[in-house]
């Protein structure tokens, strides 16, 4: 190869560099920097709300199904009996189960009887939304709550598939018959839909803490903003050692707990 | 052109009228699900899709592989191909069409499938999927018509055909890169989570979809006399070797990297599908049958001798398309959702009207080949 062509190669490399570099900086949502930042550390900015939640295990009651039931009361959600055709906001499910990337040898006794409160994180970088193709699912802008649009949903179950949570469920069947109580003040999904906790979005806008929240009788649960440094939350996430689960995934889940 | 799919022979009626019957109990089926909704399939909260994705899946490739013929005939002029390159295309468009059947069956509300495209949203594969499909069969249809009826008329087809059957070369391509895009960007489902995925996906293709090309000119030379020509079926047969090569190459990587790192996360669904996971393991022996089939006939294939009897070529084209069948049809899509993101073991059987409606979109496309081959072979024969 001649001189002329290894200087064209490098210029014309260091050019394509250059593009990438100012097309990351442009939009700064493509950059590299924010996908490694984002897979770790990088807390929000201050400024809007971030909607999250830190649940006290230690005071949670493993027999308790009180915020569970609150939560698919006041939200209309179906009981069947069947695993397959199940629709769950908030459930329990046992620590490898719920945690199942955490260590798994010589877990101690109470770890490993008790049962984890699991729900969806609200995730700040939410795969489901990433996969939905019609933005029937969507992260709120202003208090990074990831919505769900029931009348735009095709049923595709791209989010089922994209939620590494299990958070979702679909409705595979008319949902009415099966609730239990009809509470008249949140709307009834349809036959062919994907649902999932909505971290009370018509509550908080009546200014009301979420339904599990007021319900558990532990104080186990608390909620708040966590851009606000100020927040019970905040307060709580700086005095214990808290996890997110398979926060290696890079979800950045506004879900916390203490074990 | 097309009323020449009005004439014929008996056998060619009581096919066309077994098909229509599969037909008619598929889309009751259907009716029944539209009726009840997805409840009436095997698939659950935990596998959450089921044989359609799968057939999906599976025959996005079969589309796809239509560049083998097309790339060669039309880029490098291998006159060879002259005659079976309409079989591949029409091939191609008979395979989109079930595809595109097969996501609306999936779906839970498809009368809303038009939101894909009045919200367009360039952050989901689905989008793309969705375009790239469309775009493929508008393609195929277009350029295969087109160069048919000038050969009809005993004209040149016209010119702005080239650069269509061009551009169809590397859309080709996008297809099925993008069909395992809809998969392989998903966190937390390990058994997609691979860079390997695409190439992957393209090499079963290349080695089903050609493999189900060289049985459906069998199946045309011995129902109509149509010949595409002995050349052609042998440079068919070397493709399919060559691409099922690549392809359980792909496969062993896949084993490697799982096990020689051995985090569990990845070797999970490997495990679930191969050997059982926690005493659950209802596709183990479909999976097996899978590699001994695919690998036996690959050792077939490899054998020029062997290779070139139309007997062996014969089995061992089946043996190809049903080992990959297998392994992408079932396989690669339930073993994505076990274990579930709980590390639950939860399984997944099929029920009769699914089955119905997948069988109805199977015999939906093999109606529309039908009736496409007919028309070609009829012009081709001149008769
Ligand atoms: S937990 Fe699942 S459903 Fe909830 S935001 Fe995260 S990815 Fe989406
Ligand atoms: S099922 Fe609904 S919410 Fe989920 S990805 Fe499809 S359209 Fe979006």
């Amino acid at each position: 190869m001649d001189e002329q062509r290894r200087e064209f190669i490098r210029k014309t490399g260091l050019g394509v560099l250059a593009g990438l570099g100012a097309v990351s900086g442009l939009f700064p949502e493509s950059s590299m920097e924010s996908a490694v930042a984002s897979t770790s550390s990088g807390d929000s900015a201050s400024g809007k709300t971030r909607w999250g939640m830190v649940i006290d295990t230690r005071k949670c009651r493993g027999e308790c199904t009180r915020c569970i039931d609150a939560c698919h009361e006041v939200h209309n959600v179906p009981k069947f009996d069947n695993a397959k055709d199940e629709i769950k906001w908030i459930w329990k499910s046992p620590f490898e189960n719920v945690f199942p990337g955490e260590s798994k040898q010589f877990v101690s006794e109470e770890t490993r009887e008790k049962s984890y409160l699991a729900l969806c994180n609200h995730c700040d970088n939410p795969p489901c939304v990433r996969a939905c193709p019609t933005q029937a699912t969507f992260k709120r802008r202003w208090d990074g709550i990831v919505a769900m649009d029931y009348h735009r949903c095709i049923g595709c179950r791209f989010c089922m598939a994209a939620c590494p949570y299990g958070a979702r469920s679909f409705n595979w069947r008319d949902p009415r018959p099966a609730i239990k109580k009809m509470d008249p003040s949140y709307p009834t999904r349809e036959r062919g839909v994907v649902e999932k906790c909505n971290f009370c979005s018509e509550r908080l806008a009546r200014n009301m803490q979420p339904a599990c929240v007021e319900a558990c009788p532990e104080g186990a649960l608390t909620f708040g903003d966590l851009n606000d440094e100020q927040s019970e939350i905040r307060v709580l996430l700086d005095r214990n050692h808290t996890l997110q689960r398979k926060s290696e995934l890079g979800t950045r889940p506004s879900v916390f707990y203490i074990i | 052109m097309i009323e020449k799919a009005l004439k014929g022979d008996r056998s060619y009626w009581g096919w066309i009228v077994f098909l229509l019957f599969i037909i008619a109990a598929g889309v009751y089926s259907y009716a029944r699900q539209l009726d009840t909704g997805l409840t009436v399939t095997g698939m659950g909260r935990d596998v959450s899709w089921g044989v359609y994705i799968a057939q999906f899946t599976f025959l996005v490739g079969v589309a796809a592989s239509a560049v083998m013929v097309v790339l060669p005939y039309y880029l490098h002029d291998y006159k060879a191909f002259g005659k079976i390159v309409i079989v591949g295309e029409f091939m191609a468009v008979a395979a989109t069409i079930m595809c595109i059947l097969f996501i609306l069956a999936d779906m839970g509300r498809p009368d809303r499938v038009l939101n894909v495209l009045l919200y367009p949203t360039p952050h989901s594969m689905v989008f793309w999927d969705v375009t790239v499909l469309n775009g493929y069969l508008l393609l195929n249809i277009i350029s295969g018509w087109a160069v048919l009826g000038a050969e009809r008329k005993g004209v040149p087809a016209p010119k702005w055909v080239k650069p269509v059957i061009y551009l169809s070369i590397p859309w080709a391509i996008s297809i099925h890169t993008v069909t395992a895009f809809l998969y392989a960007g998903l966190p937390g489902r390990h058994l997609w989570l691979t860079a390997v995925l695409a190439p992957r996906f393209l090499a079963s293709a290349f080695a089903a979809g050609p493999a189900l090309l060289i049985l459906v000119t069998y199946i045309l030379k011995k129902t109509t006399g149509f010949d595409a020509g002995k050349e052609a079926v042998n440079k068919l047969a070397v493709i399919v070797t060559y691409a099922a090569v690549v392809n359980f190459f792909l496969i062993g990587m896949e084993f490697f990297t799982a096990f020689y790192s051995n985090i569990p996360g990845h070797m999970h669904s490997l495990q679930y599908l191969f050997f059982g996971l926690h005493g659950k393991g209802q596709l183990v022996s479909w999976m097996w049958f899978s590699m001994m089939i695919g690998l036996g006939s690959l050792v077939v294939l490899l054998v020029p001798k062997l290779r070139k009897s139309s007997t062996w070529l014969i089995a061992a084209c089946l043996g190809i398309v049903l080992s990959i069948w297998i392994d992408k049809g079932v396989g690669l899509i339930l073993g994505g959702f076990v274990p579930s993101p709980l590390e639950e073991i939860v399984e997944y059987f099929p029920t009769l009207i699914e089955i119905s409606v997948t069988l109805g979109i199977w015999a939906i496309g093999i109606f529309l080949l039908t009736i496409l081959l007919k028309v070609a072979v009829a012009v081709k024969t001149q008769d």
